[in-house]
């Protein structure tokens, strides 16, 4: 057996999970889809006196239509999202983001909430939430409270979840993108990106009227480049632009070294991606316009 | 210590003291003696270790046992018998996609989600769907050739 020993309590209710985290004083984990918690029990660097079973929760798994906002709930897992029409027709980037996310058998078990929480730098769900700007909610002993997606991703693996809250819900605004694109590379299909960049344009006439940009993979959390969508806005649309718009993504991050990429790699990767993102991205507006 | 009671390859079993940090992984072979199911990294990167927990796979060292009480399992004994072999196992040997033999439970479990759930059309449909298990042995080509004739013969068409 590889995990340090722990209590185990698997509530029917939200309400009882808080009480659980409350009286573990801090010393408790929540266990969603396990597939981030479970290999660090099985490596002993989370060592929890109790482990708190979300799976026994009814009615945290949906995904709501809400007009101009998708609500997801918590426990819903990756597969059900990558499936979802709802999701392919008013989130379509995050639906094509979607069968990036690790591999079958981790996809049937990984939900959004334990995503969201552990803060993977390279995950993908992370950077979608900031790139819809979409809002967490969260529940605690003090009641619910909602937080923006760029607020709550504070460093590489921290969130600014308190040890007594759950994630209940995310919230995807839906937006007015007239073209977009999803664009990563990872060493094996499926494995953590090492860059990876979601980006969406509004045009207008002969240039651009809006644009959005998140990146993931060369920053200790994912960000969104809103200095960058000014820039790109400014940008004639000619030959130039893809190459132009790289320049610009590029100058707004450093990536730094690591076991699995240098800084300079990683800042090569996202200018190719920025430059493919950027052509996908003008290419399906013309197809819609 | 917790009582679970799960149904493995169609038969139930009712264990009366399991340990909530044991691991569905070891369960299966520890207490149920079913070591088909083999066990390589225990952090979720091989593969090694898929089964089906009620009807979608799943990594076996990525849960705990006692969360799988009230489930339905099924591991590659339950598959098909080395006397009458199912389709995907006849195609693994007709193919040769295996060579050591360590991968490929995890490959079959896999492979069994895949031909469920995709219409594996393309050869990269079947890599991308592959691309969760790791093999020493074959370099992939083989396996992917036996899955492939198992999705033809699936739909009814030559392979
Ligand atoms: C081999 C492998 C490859 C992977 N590749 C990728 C990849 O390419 N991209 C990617 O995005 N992910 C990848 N993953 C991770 C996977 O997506 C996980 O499912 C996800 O990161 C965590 O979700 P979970 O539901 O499994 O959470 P768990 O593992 O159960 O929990 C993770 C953390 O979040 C906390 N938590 C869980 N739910 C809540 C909640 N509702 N409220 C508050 N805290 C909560 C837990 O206490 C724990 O600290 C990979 C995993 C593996 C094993
Ligand atoms: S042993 Fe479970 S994935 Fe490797
Ligand atoms: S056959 Fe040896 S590891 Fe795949």
């Amino acid at each position: 057996m590889k995990p340090t020993k722990f209590d185990y309590v698997s509530p029917s209710t939200v309400e009882a999970v808080i009480e659980a985290l409350v009286a573990s004083n801090g010393d408790g984990k929540l266990l969603a889809g396990g597939q981030s918690l479970l290999p660090l029990l099985n490596f002993r660097m989370a060592r929890p006196s109790v482990l708190i079973d979300l799976n026994r929760i009814e009615g945290l798994s949906y995904i709501k239509d809400r007009g101009d906002r998708i609500a997801i709930g918590a426990l819903t897992r990756h597969r059900d999202i990558e499936l979802s029409p709802l999701i392919a027709s008013k989130l379509p980037v995050m639906s094509a983001a979607m069968r990036h996310v690790a591999h079958l058998a981790i996809r049937n078990r990984g939900t959004i909430g334990g995503s969201l929480s552990h803060a993977d730098p390279a995950a993908e769900l992370p950077m979608l939430a900031v790139f819809y700007d979409a809002t967490v909610l969260i529940r605690g002993p003090h009641g619910l409270r909602m937080v923006a997606a760029e607020e709550f991703f504070v460093d590489a693996l921290t969130s600014c979840l308190k040890p007594d809250e759950i994630v209940v819900e995310v919230e995807f605004p839906v937006l007015d993108h007239g073209g977009w694109a999803f664009e990563e590379i990872a060493r094996r299909f499926g494995d953590f990106a090492l860059a990876s960049i979601a980006l969406s344009v509004r045009r207008t006439g002969g240039g651009l009227e809006g644009a959005r940009i998140a990146v993931m993979g060369v920053a200790d959390t994912p960000v969104r480049l809103k200095q960058a969508e000014r820039e790109l806005v400014a940008l004639p649309l000619d030959e130039q632009a893809p190459e132009l718009c790289s320049e610009i993504i590029a100058s707004k991050v450093s990536p730094n070294d690591d076991l699995h990429a240098s800084g300079e790699y990683r800042m090569h990767l996202l200018k190719h991606l920025s430059r493919r993102a950027l052509r996908t991205a003008l290419a399906s507006t013309d197809q819609t316009a | 210590m917790t009582k679970i009671s799960v149904k493995v390859n169609g038969k139930r079993y009712d264990v009366p003291d399991v340990e909530p940090r044991m691991l569905l992984s070891d369960f299966l072979r520890d207490r149920l003696g079913l070591t088909g199911t083999h066990v390589g990294c225990e952090h979720g990167v091989c593969g090694a270790c898929t089964v089906l927990v009620n009807g979608d796979s799943a990594r076996s060292c990525l849960m705990l046992a006692v969360q799988t009480d009230g489930a339905d399992i099924l591991t590659v004994e339950g598959l098909g018998s080395p006397e009458e072999l199912n389709v995907l196992q006849s195609q693994f040997r007709e193919h040769h996609g295996l060579q050591c033999g360590y991968c490929t439970p995890g490959m079959l479990m896999t492979g069994e989600d895949l031909l469920r759930k995709y219409p594996l059309a393309t050869d990269e449909e079947i890599r991308e769907g592959l691309s969760g298990n790791l093999c020493r042995c074959t370099g992939y080509q083989n396996i992917v050739a036996a899955i492939r004739s198992a999705a033809a013969m699936r739909t009814g068409k030559e392979s």
